[in-house]
């Protein structure tokens, strides 16, 4: 059965025509804001969802991205369309150097999610504290715009920039879900002896998925340098992405092409209703509120829908489909 | 004929637990060899060690004339062995013909390939109509039978059987004999560690014994159950001696 | 090189925060070898026991150390609840789900804080707070002398529950053998979640000690690295770690400043985890 990229372009399609129902800046940067955190979290479900590998520090990865993407503009002078490839390819990088670290340290489960964590501190510690990421007060990327630059005066442009990512993204999962790779990571995932024993090297699948999944959320961290054109070590490595990347395929669906998309669409879009509604209700802004929402969300996901969105959606599915 | 399999002198410490101690044996190629022994005696350890999962502590597994004995697991599924283990656990989520065709893309890169190979192995050891079932919804009997179809379609030329015959009822039993059989009859040998003694009577061409890490007889299943040395094994000291004075009396 | 009395002092600071953070440890430590369970939510709870302790201080005025029992108590009843009514029955058993669940309350209790409290740290002020008592050419602070014998004297009582009580057989007997323990008529749920009290009641315990030395701003990583250091599971382990994880944590603060200080820790961490996850004294994973 050929397998069709057909819903794929359905929804990208729906997406992009998104940006032409809305004149607002702040809908246009809250939309590309999202799909940033979707593709970030595409490539955490292929390490975590489909691997089976929970990561609690793709912060790690997006940092670098993120850093990647500034400091090869500002420090370097390096054209953005060629930094973010470049970036990308930095992250890719680290992640497979945790990943053979870790991995040939044969850590998995909790110890994998804590040395992940500890990894991702040690680099925000170090930008932190570093001159050449700008310490503590950060890195800004000059204001330039023109399309050369990747900076473009209507937002939906760099909206649909993001966009051709996550659908590349989408596509990149679903072909390799059904090759061979695919199969051997979910395999290992679910036993890595009885995966061995089939001829499964299952070292360098687990390095291939962290490359990979490492290498999608950095491409994430530079599109989000590149459209908000500012970041510290707080932002660039801090947990809250660490946190969006894994809650939103749980939520969605892990192990599944569209649950990261899925996922981040609902959880940003709570997240901005929460604070929104709260704000209304307080008179002001209150930071974290969001946060708390989103660990809610995860203690009942896990709870009550272990697969996720997308899994309710296939039970009530089964449920309909069954004769009375 | 040379053996297909050589294990010679491995010898396996735990702390200062001898759990195999010098073991030695072979299996030609195109036969049905079981591995017996009583409990503790070492069965396990020595599979593992043939199957790659451990690393013996002296000795040598030679596997088609090539020193295997450094070989990780998964390589030695590349070279052609294959093995199953006792308590199956299927990939859960996955259908029955998509777990076969986890073992099927060893030897067959591109999806299409892999899963008609996997169709044709789970028909084969009779899982046709449950293909398109999820794994976990088959009965001990069904695993079992997924369990061989997963290693079978690595396509080995060794087959390390562990105890496939555990918890099946007698006509489960019966029913799996003849799979084993056609198995072999399709070019495969196989090795295999049992305990329900009527199917090693009944299909092993050869039988090596161990009992406490030591190899201590081999021969045909007729040799090895004469074999004075065999029923101390397992009935204990003395007891051969006491069986053939009852015997005669 | 630096003066030797900068040095000891450094040393000394380490030892006696050493304590308490072996405290804290032995919270997270019990937790595993009991639950087999890394209580990802352990960090926020003693943010959480710390802001308590404040709370208890500015609102109700009351000192730190009296406050100790009461809260204490407070936490105990908040974490046996917790297990019973959350993690239990959220997680269904299994290994994956409980990392997550726990997690969850982590990212909750953390951003609650936040929302609550913004991001200023809060210290108090107490009579004692600066008051030091002379060792030789040291000056120890008082309130951090009491923390490292208050632990010590904590870990001494838990040590005697857990071996002299039937509370305790019964938590260690679900530790090493948890069907078998049911079987015999412990109920294992009621033990879960008295042990994830007893966690939670040693952070309390933890944060009365700590808030009077200084203001501080706890990062869920030294818990973690103590007990993986001294071995998850492991109660001398966690102990040992928690000196170890102090004297680190001061002299690298002393050679590297503050902030940057911060990575010694986090370094060990993942030195421990790649070449010896099971700690020192840990039992086989």
């Amino acid at each position: 059965m050929r397998s069709s990229y057909l819903p794929i372009a359905l929804a990208v399609a729906i997406l992009a025509v998104l940006p032409l129902g809305t004149s607002s800046n702040t809908t246009l940067n809250f939309l590309s804001f999202a799909l940033i955190v979707a593709l970030a979290a595409q490539g955490w479900n292929i390490l975590g969802g489909y691997g089976g590998q929970f990561s609690f520090g793709h912060a790690a990865f997006f940092g670098t991205g993120a850093y990647g993407m500034a400091l090869l503009q500002v420090r370097f002078g390096i054209n953005p369309w060629l930094a973010l490839p470049l970036a990308t390819l930095l992250g890719a990088a680290v992640g497979a150097a945790i990943g053979a670290l870790s991995f040939r340290a044969r850590l998995r489960g909790s110890y994998f999610a804590l040395v992940t964590l500890a990894f991702a501190e040690v680099f925000r510690i170090l930008a932190n504290a570093w001159g050449f990421t700008g310490g503590a007060a950060g890195v800004l990327v000059p204001l330039r715009i023109e399309a050369a630059n990747m900076q473009f005066a209507d937002r939906a442009t760099f909206y649909w920039l993001v966009l051709a990512c996550v659908a590349a993204g989408l596509v990149l999962t679903q072909a390799m879900a059904r090759a061979r790779f695919g199969a051997w990571l979910v395999a290992v995932r679910e036993n890595e002896e009885a995966a061995r024993a089939l001829g499964v090297d299952s070292l360098a699948v687990k390095l291939r998925a962290i490359t990979l999944s490492s290498g999608i959320t950095a491409l994430a961290g530079g599109l989000y340098a590149q459209k908000f054109l500012y970041l510290d070590a707080g932002i660039a490595y801090g947990s809250w992405i660490s946190v969006e990347a894994l809650l939103a395929p749980i939520i969605g669906g892990l192990g599944t092409v569209f649950g990261p998309l899925v996922g981040a669409l609902v959880l940003l879009g709570l997240g901005e209703a929460t604070k929104i509604a709260l704000g209304h209700a307080l008179g002001g802004a209150v930071p974290g509120v969001d946060l708390v929402v989103f660990g809610v969300l995860l203690i009942l996901c896990v709870a009550f829908a272990p697969r996720g969105l997308l899994g309710l959606g296939a039970d009530v599915r089964r449920l309909l489909r069954r004769p009375v | 004929m040379s053996a297909l399999l050589q294990v010679r002198g491995v010898t396996m410490r735990f702390g200062g637990l001898v759990a195999v101690d010098d073991a030695a044996l072979d299996v030609a190629p195109g036969t049905i060899t079981g591995l017996i022994g009583p409990n503790g005696a070492g069965k396990t350890t020595l599979f593992t060690v043939i199957a790659g999962f451990q690393t013996a502590n002296a000795g040598t597994v030679h596997f088609a004339g090539e020193d295997v004995t450094a070989l990780p697991a998964h390589t030695r599924a590349l070279r052609g062995i294959a093995r199953t283990f006792q308590i199956v656990q299927p990939f859960a989520g996955l259908t029955v013909r998509e777990n076969i065709a986890v073992g099927a893309f060893l030897r067959h890169p591109s999806r299409g390939e892999a899963m008609a190979r996997a169709t044709a192995v789970g028909e084969a050891v009779g899982l046709g109509p449950l293909l398109d079932r999820p794994a976990g919804a088959l009965t001990v009997a069904g695993r079992k039978r997924l369990e061989m179809a997963r290693a079978l379609a690595t396509e080995p030329r060794l087959l390390l059987l562990d105890e496939v015959l555990a918890g099946l009822n007698p006509s489960e039993i019966r029913d799996m004999l003849p799979v084993v059989r056609r198995i072999r009859d399709d070019g495969v040998t196989i090795l295999m560690v049992e305990h329900v003694m009527q199917a090693v009577m009944s299909l092993c061409d050869t039988v090596h014994v161990i009992a406490q890490g030591r190899m201590i007889a081999h021969g045909t299943p007729a040799e090895i159950a004469r074999d004075p040395k065999v029923v101390e094994a397992y009935l204990g000291h003395g007891a051969a001696r006491r069986l053939a004075g009852g015997a005669d009396a | 090189m630096l003066p030797l009395d900068i040095f000891l002092s450094a040393m000394a600071n380490g030892l006696m925060m050493g304590a308490v953070y072996a405290l804290v440890a032995l919270g997270l430590t019990l937790v595993y070898g009991v639950l087999h369970i890394i209580n990802f939510a352990h960090g926020a709870t003693l943010t959480a026991a710390m802001y308590a302790v404040y709370v208890a201080h500015a609102m109700l005025g009351v000192d730190p150390y009296l406050a100790l029992p009461g809260l204490a108590a407070i936490f105990f009843a908040l974490g046996y609840l917790v297990q019973r009514w959350v993690i239990g029955p959220a997680s269904h058993g299994d290994d994956s789900n409980i990392l997550l669940v726990t997690l969850g309350l982590s990212i909750i209790m953390e951003n609650a804080l936040l929302a609550g409290f913004r991001s200023d740290t809060r210290s108090i002020d107490v009579p004692y707070g600066f008051s030091v008592v002379e060792v030789g050419n040291l000056f120890l602070s008082t309130p951090k002398l009491v923390a490292f014998a208050g632990s010590f004297v904590v870990a001494a009582l838990l040590w005697l529950l857990l071996a002299r009580t039937d509370t305790g057989r019964a938590i260690r007997a679900v530790a090493k053998e948890k069907t078998g323990a049911a079987l015999v008529g412990v109920r294992v749920e009621h033990i879960y979640a008295v042990t994830f009290g007893l966690g939670a009641a040693c952070l309390a315990v933890a944060a009365c000690l700590l808030m009077p030395t200084f203001l501080v701003n706890p990062r869920i990583g030294k818990a973690f690295t103590i007990v993986v250091l001294g071995g998850m599971g492991s109660i001398p382990g966690a102990l040992i770690g928690g000196l170890f994880v102090g004297v680190v944590e001061s002299l690298s603060g002393l050679y590297l400043g503050e902030s940057l200080g911060q990575i010694g820790i986090f370094l060990i961490f993942i030195l421990v985890l790649l070449a010896r996850p099971t700690g020192l004294f840990g039992a086989r994973a």
